[in-house]
């Protein structure tokens, strides 16, 4: 295979391209071969090789306030400065905790791994700070880590939390695949404020139906569910979901 | 007069997109009734104001225009529709403004936190802004612009449809003003570089398969029998961006009177979509779109042929193939799986040499014409931006080994990396082709050279700023994140690696304020060129400035 045994039948191919050149039509069609076959091998078998996301114990759809503070979360864009992927590098585990699993975002639509971090990453932030040291932090985050460069966010608990699309959220969700029941769906308003009040009758009810669901006023400040509440609620849930003093890595070898 | 203007009626496509806008402008109008988000109904009112202004706009136009359709040749000439192209060249002029000193804004937000301004000027709502404006709002009317443009003069006709590159350059420009309104007021799918919700991006599909038929109609009436390379580049930006706009975006609106949707994809799945989307929205919005402007502006103006037609072929079958499957390189070591990574990583080694043949026929077509480089800074800021392509196409394979990767991923590294080819290439190579192309549209000799000149040199002293802190921040918190103390223990808390960065944070935010400290005396010199310019010399030959 010299250059010289090449050349002749280079010089084919070139004069073959003319074809393609003068029609539009075999151009375009060339180029949307070309450009398909790549994210076709890459992207279709995510879908059914079933290694791909690892079966485990404890992922559950999150609660309406949950998701709530979740959409809060995507409308602040905090996912530009947090990531939410924990890669599997010693550093990384020592820092945040063991790495993160495909399957601790199945439920995520969107994804939030973000790329770059301005801050640490919150993949397991959740039960790490308290209440009211997260309140603090949204309000000034200056007041409690002096050095921080992030933005204020005191208007969450200055806002009340605005559950009228919640219902439609959920629905949303369960059209693309969430498994939330007709039962979660129809309580979406209620379980928000069950979430919030420890010692109403429904706190049960929610906690059976969103295992490990934290119930507890999250911003203690204010006495309505504001979206610090809601935010927070999400905040203190992430990387809580599945034990990973009983998670075995080997089963999911892939 | 009288007797034309009687027989003077309604075409088709006037009548059509009357229609439409007619009922896009009641449509919106019942939904800003109906939803409960006022920042919902604040565009979907935007939407209706635009409609009837389109349609208004259409009337206008009816009255002053002659009966008959519109010549496609006059004089045996092509009759070139630049309207749309000198609309598109100023937009991305102001757009680019806007979007660098958004930039500037955010870099000093990280430099100093009070910047702030909670909620609409926070760093996570401006930063899409930012972002979107620079690459979709400044970026995208260069390729309407120049593309527009290119795909006339070389087809030698006139631009495809009546109305209908005028709906693609307006429309487009609507996108943006409802992307980065929806932004500050908290509307987002919150997927990077795809953040614009579901009811932009169905009009903006609406906008782009318009944009293609535009492009191919011009093409089909071509007079050359070959269509062009710059036309091919164009061609592939198009329709790519098309299937990856449509694959990454793919959401279920809550209501259609909500501003709010849910990505059909997940997790793992969701990811590999958005990489797959993001990463090519460089290969071929900021890649493929631009080369085909080198392909066009860098000829043109050394005056000489494209350095080789069979590199050419190679150079644009290669890049399209590859570049789609990068995706997973921002990827590395997360949970999507080990095979996809390693694709990734291995297609973005192969990019890098289907990348230099680009940059290599860019640059060798100066052949025999490098001394304009000493006296043309108009053909030095092409040339610069292709070695900045260069640069920065060798850059990212490199940062895409996952061993690199492992220390540059989530740091600064990664954000020098996007501006220097931001700055250095797109913007560059933006700048060349419009200091090229609006003399040539408003037949005027360029104000000043010496101005290019100014802005040439400001504008790189910044991009040199811009990267070298970031390379000195990335590599910086990227070593202080792994760094282990002689015991075992991590050495540094994040805290303190963020506070390590301010002074890196501070020299590129400088970097940035020369950047568009160039950029203002491009708009002066632009602003001067078309409000006071000499017109043209007939033979179209650049003037260059004498020797020094």
């Amino acid at each position: 295979m010299s250059v010289n045994s090449q050349t002749p039948k280079m010089s084919g191919f070139f004069a073959k391209h003319h074809i393609i050149e003068r029609n539009p039509f075999l151009l375009m069609l060339g180029i949307l071969i070309m450009v398909a076959i790549g994210g076709i091998v890459q992207i279709v078998p995510l879908f059914y090789l079933q290694s791909t996301v690892e079966k485990v114990e404890g992922m559950r759809p999150y609660t309406p306030l949950e998701i709530a503070g979740r959409n809060i979360y995507l409308r602040e864009g905090c996912y530009l400065c947090h990531s939410q992927m924990i890669r599997s590098l010693r550093d990384e585990v020592e820092r945040y905790g063991h790495y993160s699993l495909a399957a601790e975002s199945m439920y995520d639509h969107p994804f939030q791994w973000g790329s770059k971090r301005n801050g640490p990453d919150l993949a397991r932030v959740g039960l790490k700070y308290t209440d009211s040291w997260h309140l603090a932090h949204l309000t000034n985050p200056r007041s409690v880590v002096p050095q921080s460069i992030m933005p204020t966010y005191a208007f969450l608990s200055n806002t009340e939390l605005d559950t009228r699309e919640l219902v439609d959220v959920m629905k949303a969700n369960r059209y693309v695949g969430v498994p939330y029941t007709d039962e979660d769906i129809a309580k979406a308003v209620s379980d928000v404020k069950a979430q919030v009040n420890p010692d109403g009758p429904d706190a049960q009810d929610l906690v059976k139906r969103y295992p490990k669901a934290q119930v507890r006023k999250f911003d203690a400040d204010t006495p309505t569910v504001t979206e610090a509440d809601a935010v927070i609620a999400y905040l203190q849930m992430l990387g809580t979901l599945v034990d990973f003093k009983v998670y075995d890595d080997k089963a999911n070898l892939r | 007069m009288q007797a034309v203007s009687k027989n003077k009626s309604l075409r088709v496509g006037e009548v059509g997109l009357v229609v439409v806008l007619a009922a896009l402008a009641l449509g919106s109008l019942f939904i800003a009734v109906k939803t409960i988000e006022p920042a919902f109904a604040f565009h979907m009112g935007l939407g209706a104001l635009c409609s009837a202004l389109g349609v208004f706009a259409i009337f206008q136009r009816y009255k002053g225009r002659p009966a008959g359709a519109t010549p496609l040749e006059i004089d045996g000439k092509p009759n070139y529709n630049f309207g749309p192209v000198k609309f598109s060249s100023l937009m991305a002029l102001f757009w680019g403004l806007a979007g660098m000193a958004v930039g500037i804004y955010l870099a000093f937000e990280l430099a100093f936190p009070w910047l702030n301004l909670e909620p609409w000027f926070n760093f996570g709502r401006l930063r899409p802004l930012h972002t979107s404006a620079v690459i979709f709002a400044f970026g995208g009317n260069v390729l309407l612009a120049t593309s527009f443009y290119v795909v006339q003069r070389t087809c030698r006709a006139r631009l495809a449809g009546d109305l209908a590159p005028w709906f693609v350059v307006l429309g487009y420009n609507f996108f943006i003003l409802i992307a980065g309104t929806g932004y500050l007021l908290g509307i987002t799918e919150a997927k990077e570089y795809a953040e614009p919700e579901w009811y932009s991006d169905l009009w903006l599909t609406i906008v782009w398969v318009t944009y293609l038929l535009v492009f191919l109609g011009t093409i089909l009436r071509r007079k050359e029998p070959h269509i062009f390379v710059a036309n091919w580049f164009y061609l592939a930006f198009i329709i790519t961006i098309a299937m990856l706009h449509l694959g990454n975006n793919a959401t279920v609106p809550i209501s259609v009177f909500s501003s709010k949707s849910v990505i059909v994809w997940s997790g793992v799945q969701d990811a590999m979509f958005q990489w797959w989307y993001g990463h090519n929205a460089v290969g071929f919005f900021l890649t493929a779109g631009f080369l085909a402007i080198m392909y066009y502006f860098v000829p043109k103006r050394a005056e000489r042929p494209i350095y080789s037609y069979r590199l050419s072929i190679i150079h644009f079958w290669a890049l399209i193939f590859l570049y789609i499957w990068a995706g997973p390189h921002h990827l590395h070591y997360t949970a999507l799986p080990d095979w996809a990574q390693t694709l990734g990583m291995t297609f973005s080694l192969m990019l890098w040499m289907p990348s230099w043949g680009g940059m290599i026929n860019g640059l060798l077509t100066l052949s025999g014409a490098w001394d304009k480089l000493r006296t043309d800074p108009v053909l030095r800021m092409l040339v610069v931006s292709v070695a900045f392509y260069g640069m920065s196409t060798f850059e990212g394979p490199v940062m895409a080994i996952k061993t690199v990767n492992s220390l540059s991923h989530y740091t600064d590294w990664t954000v020098g990396h996007v501006h220097s080819g931001a700055l250095g290439w797109v913007a560059y190579v933006s700048f060349g082709a419009l200091y090229c192309m609006i003399p040539w549209l408003w037949n005027k000799q360029l104000y000043s050279l010496r101005l290019v000149n100014w802005h040439f040199w400001v504008s790189t002293l910044g991009i040199v700023l811009y990267i070298t802190s970031m390379w000195v921040s990335g590599i910086l918190q990227g070593l202080m994140w792994r760094s282990y103390t002689p015991q075992g223990y991590l050495e540094y808390s994040f805290i303190e690696t963020v506070a390590a960065m301010h002074p890196f944070y501070v020299i590129r935010g400088i970097g940035g304020v020369l950047f568009i400290t160039g950029y203002l005396l491009m708009i002066y010199n632009v602003w001067m060129t078309i409000r006071s310019g000499e017109e043209a010399v007939p033979v179209g030959q650049p003037s260059m400035q004498p020797a020094e």
